[in-house]
């Protein structure tokens, strides 16, 4: 086995990292601490984190990618040979890859969803409906939902058992609306064992076009959809948070040059540009094809390119408003208090603007990221999107632009889409909203 | 004499709290009902209740408040909207938040004439420039169609007295209408309001926290502390005979107690400012072309001796802020020099900066700004200390240190790891003192640091600066706008107009002597209170 590592993979994994760093630097202040707790006081806010922290598990899992070796039969092969790059997530459905149906079936159905000409031992031509290769008699799927159930049950149980008794040992009594947690927990834990323990004998989401089962593209689409998402908001928050500060505190030619700068930018359609980066890119990667082992390193690249294009377009607003804020803070008596004790410029940024402005970055963040999925979904549609070889919501919404001209009409891949696309925003805009309510100084009574 | 408003066992609450708690008084007819107390006492609460226009989480527990005998708390709403502008009218603190800002100062009076009044066109305009012409706004044909931006604040809370008159209200509420007027100006509204209420016999709820201004107009007084009332009385029995403790203290603290300064010997010149002028340019057109510039400080000369203390005085836009930051280099000066200690720091770079840094620190006016929310004392404290490298290294033994300093300026030692906002003004003030003494330096700048508190925590903040001065021999540029408080904590004072130094000397001798004509009538504007220990003098 060998252990891949995409570009994606290792900026996911570093995010991780930074992120776990952050929280340790966060519990340190008791402060900051305080705020947090204040943000999951309120149950909407804690069952929205928990569906987001299952949307990152899956991105995670989806993240470890590797080669397994391919058994040689020859007893002396001089080179080990690779297969396809696989992750976690692809062993845990490998049944699913493996059992791909010829064309369209709906969800937990027996038979194809289309009727197909066959000819019959006695020669005549008939048109019906096949029985799918990969699915069981259809006849236990209530008792094997009862048996699924009851194993979610117990797996939500047995977890949300240890967290009590954690939390009982520890001598917690905090007021966090830890029952909200555990019910949206235990819907979820049971909802996802149920759905997966059924799809190793039927296609619970239904296929697509060439059989493909849609619960699993679905969940393969998440990672791409978090990624896009997170990576992009790291990306242009940097170049945001440095420009707009460094306009407000400074002045003179430096703001010039920088408001110059956004206005330009944000005066160029954001389709536009996106485009045409986009297809330079997809003709670079045409003219040099040894760049690549495999496909997937090639859709990896794209995404990252995605992103990157992504981040440069969308800084503007952010770093127009930290721009207004410094200006209002760099004004304060307590940064000219410092000027009089000599402190240095950087100093004066990092410890009296930057932790002035942190609730308007965590706000807008929070904010984009719900936006930038929505962005992947449109740009994908558009064309200019995601590679198309690559599980993305939007491709499977573009695929479905032709699903829904059909009579009758295949709807499961856009609902599936849809769904999982939706429950995410409405977790991010809803996390957003608490954070909003809660850092913003204005709301405080 | 006839009641207009009776206000009886009036109790307002938020959730539990109880923000008001069962107050009663009345006002009589003709006369100025002074509702006296520090921030967050309640005064402002109760006009609101008044009005009813208290914000929705806000409740009425208990009580009634009556005008001319009808209850206003049964009344429908639409009822009420006529009584607000037609019986009761309200002024408010900021002249610049109350006025709408893109329509014509003659159409907001106008609005209110034909809602309430329901006259026809030229009725009104007539009616508006009369009233301009009562409150003594010059030009009122022509201002009636200027905004509010074209004029100061005292001309605008001018318009506000208009509006608030327009309708010929029975009972006039005035919410601290002159705390955002500079004293000049200030006296002039306050004539004006006396002489108008004089001349249509109103009825005036006049709330503030100057005791001076109470002296001045008002025949009943009430304090009230903590949303009660503690006492109620006559002006004239009030300020010779208070009775409860809190209003003696008040009074107190109100009262300056002229001391007398020992003359020493001229000590060593600590800083000489010489000829400084300090312009700030104005630019205009496609290329920023400066093509005039604001002379904010222009030509002030004045030296402070070691151990001293100079006072710097005047009106808003003076530029006595300014020359505070130009002997810190903060902003940029165009000529002049500033000698600390026989050396020009002018011209001086940062690195050279750094040593001057040290010795002159200063203090702000706003408490809440000043503070930088997101760190803690200790850190804020530490901050100048490290940067310019004073006092111990180690970090524990910083933490000893700052802690002996926040004992210095009466602070408990345990705030050290505590925020800003768990902190009152007064304290947050102390904080800031203690910030700057951390770097233990020889010129203080004290920049308004008392505008923003109560009259009780000014004193305790003056008191501390003086003790301080006395145990480190500090010497402080002290720049004010409030006269009373010079005598306290000066030896000498200047004063500014208009970026000039108009007159300059002893406290005493400019005090009781002034020469100059500006300084005449800034001392002639400021309210007085009536000397209670005049009496025991004379005795």
């Amino acid at each position: 086995m060998k252990i891949v590592l995409l570009w994606t993979d290792m900026m996911v994994w570093l995010l991780v990292i930074s992120l776990l760093l952050w929280s340790w630097v966060i519990s340190r202040s008791p402060q900051v601490k305080k705020l947090w707790h204040t943000i999951f006081k309120s149950s909407i806010a804690m069952a929205s984190a928990i569906i987001l922290l299952f949307y990152l598990l899956f991105a995670l899992l989806d993240s470890v990618h590797f080669r397994l070796a391919i058994p040689t039969t020859e007893s002396k092969s001089e080179k080990l040979q690779y297969g396809e790059i696989t992750s976690l997530l692809d062993v845990m459905f490998s049944h699913n890859i493996k059992n791909t149906e010829r064309t369209y079936s709906a969800p937990f159905a027996t038979y194809e969803y289309a009727k197909s000409i066959v000819v019959d031992e006695h020669g005549v031509t008939k048109q019906e409906h096949l029985p799918l290769k990969h699915v069981g008699d259809g006849d236990d799927i209530v008792s094997k939902s009862i048996f699924a159930g009851f194993m979610g049950l117990v797996i939500a149980g047995t977890l949300i058992f240890m967290h009590t008794l954690w939390r009982k040992r520890r001598g917690f009594k905090s007021e966090l609306p830890w029952s909200t947690a555990y019910v949206t927990f235990g819907f979820l834990i049971i909802t996802f064992t149920w759905l997966y323990l059924l799809s190793y004998h039927y296609h619970v989401l239904g296929t697509d076009k060439v059989g493909g089962d849609v619960l699993y593209q679905s969940l393969k689409s998440i990672r791409t959809g978090v990624l896009i998402g997170i990576l992009t908001t790291l990306i242009m928050l940097p170049v945001a948070v440095i420009f707009g500060v460094s306009a407000g505190l400074f002045g003179g030619w430096v703001d010039d040059v920088i408001q110059y700068l956004y206005t330009t930018l944000s005066s160029i359609p954001g389709v536009l540009l996106i485009a045409a980066g986009v297809l330079s890119m997809q003709v670079m990667m045409d003219n040099n094809p040894t760049w690549f082992e495999t496909t997937l390193e090639r859709s990896d690249l794209r995404l990252l390119f995605l992103i990157l294009i992504l981040g440069v377009t969308s800084w503007t607003g952010l770093c127009r408003l930290l721009r207004a804020e410094t200006l209002k803070i760099s004004q304060m008596e307590f940064v000219t208090a410092a000027k009089a004790f000599g402190v240095g410029k950087l100093t004066i940024i990092r410890r009296h603007i930057v932790p002035n402005l942190m609730h308007i970055i965590l706000i807008s963040v929070v904010l984009d990221f719900s936006g930038l999925v929505l962005a992947e979904a449109v740009l994908s549609y558009v064309g200019v999107g995601v590679d198309p070889t690559m599980h993305s919501w939007g491709n499977m919404i573009n695929q479905a632009r032709l699903e829904m001209a059909r009579e009758p009409m295949v709807w499961w891949s856009l609902f599936s889409a849809f769904v999982f696309m939706f429950i995410l925003v409405l977790a991010a805009n809803l996390f957003s909203d608490r954070i909003q309510t809660v850092l913003d100084p204005r709301n405080k009574a | 004499m006839s009641t207009i408003l009776t206000v009886t066992d009036l109790s307002v609450s938020i959730d539990k709290e109880k923000l008001l708690n069962s107050i009663s008084f009345e006002i009589q007819k003709g006369e100025i009902f002074a509702l006296v107390g520090e921030s967050g006492s309640g005064k402002s609460l109760t006009s609101l209740a008044i009005m009813r226009l208290l914000p929705e989480v806000i409740s009425v527990q208990g009580g009634d408040i009556a005008l001319q005998g009808e209850s206003l708390f049964t009344l429908p709403e639409h009822k009420m909207q006529k009584i607000r502008g037609k019986k009761i009218a309200m002024i408010f603190q900021e002249p610049m938040s109350a006025l709408n800002p893109v329509i014509t100062i003659g159409e907001q009076v106008a609005e209110v004439i034909r809602i309430h009044l329901g006259l026809k066109k030229d009725a009104v305009k007539n009616k508006v420039i009369s009233l301009f012409e009562e409150v003594a706004l010059k030009n009122p044909q022509e201002r009636y169609g200027w905004y509010p931006h074209q004029l100061s604040g005292g001309q605008k809370q001018r318009v506000m007295i208009a509006i608030a008159l327009a309708c010929e209200p029975e009972l006039l509420i005035a919410d601290e209408p002159t705390t955002a007027l500079d004293v000049t100006i200030q006296a002039q509204v306050l004539k004006l309001l006396k002489k108008i209420q004089h001349e249509r016999k109103l009825s005036i709820l006049f709330i503030t926290h100057d005791m001076a201004i109470v002296a001045q107009m008002a025949d009943m007084v009430a304090v009230m502390r903590n949303g009660e009332i503690v006492e109620k009385a006559k002006c004239k029995t009030f300020f010779n005979h208070p009775k409860h403790p809190y209003t003696q203290s008040l009074l107190k603290d109100a009262m300056v107690k002229k001391e007398k300064r020992q003359r020493e010997k001229a000590g060593n010149t600590l800083l000489e400012v010489e000829n400084l002028k300090v312009y700030f340019p104005i630019k205009k057109g496609f290329f920023q072309r400066t093509v005039d510039y604001v002379k904010a400080v222009d030509g002030v000369t004045f030296s402070i001796d070691k151990g001293k203390t100079l006072a710097l005085v005047g009106e808003s836009g003076s530029g006595k802020s300014t020359i505070g930051q130009a002997i810190l280099s903060l902003v940029h000066t165009e000529e002049g020099t500033v000698k600390f200690e026989n050396k020009n720091l002018m011209g001086l770079k940062d690195k050279g900066l750094k040593d001057y840094r040290r010795k002159i620190q200063i203090v702000f006016q706003d408490p809440f700004s000043a503070l930088n929310p997101r760190m803690t004392i200790g850190d804020i404290i530490r901050e100048g200390m490290v940067s310019l490298e004073v006092g111990p290294k180690t970090r524990v033994l910083q933490d000893v240190y700052i802690k002996e300093l926040l004992l210095k300026v009466e602070l408990n030692a345990e705030y050290f790891s505590r925020y800003p906002h768990e902190f009152s003004g007064g304290q947050r003030q102390r904080i800031g003192i203690a910030r700057a003494l951390a770097v233990e330096p020889e010129l203080i700048i004290c920049d308004e640091p008392t505008s923003a508190l109560d009259v009780s925590v000014r004193m305790q903040v003056l008191k501390l600066l003086k003790n301080l001065q006395e145990e480190s021999g500090v010497s402080y540029l002290f720049i004010t706008h409030d006269l009373s408080i010079i005598s306290v904590i000066a030896d000498e004072v200047a004063v500014m107009k208009e970026g000039k130094i108009v007159e300059q000397g002893l406290v005493n001798d400019v005090m009781q002597n002034p020469q100059n004509a500006y300084t005449k009538k800034l001392l002639l504007s400021a309210p007085k209170l009536p000397n209670i220990n005049e009496k025991e003098s004379q005795l």
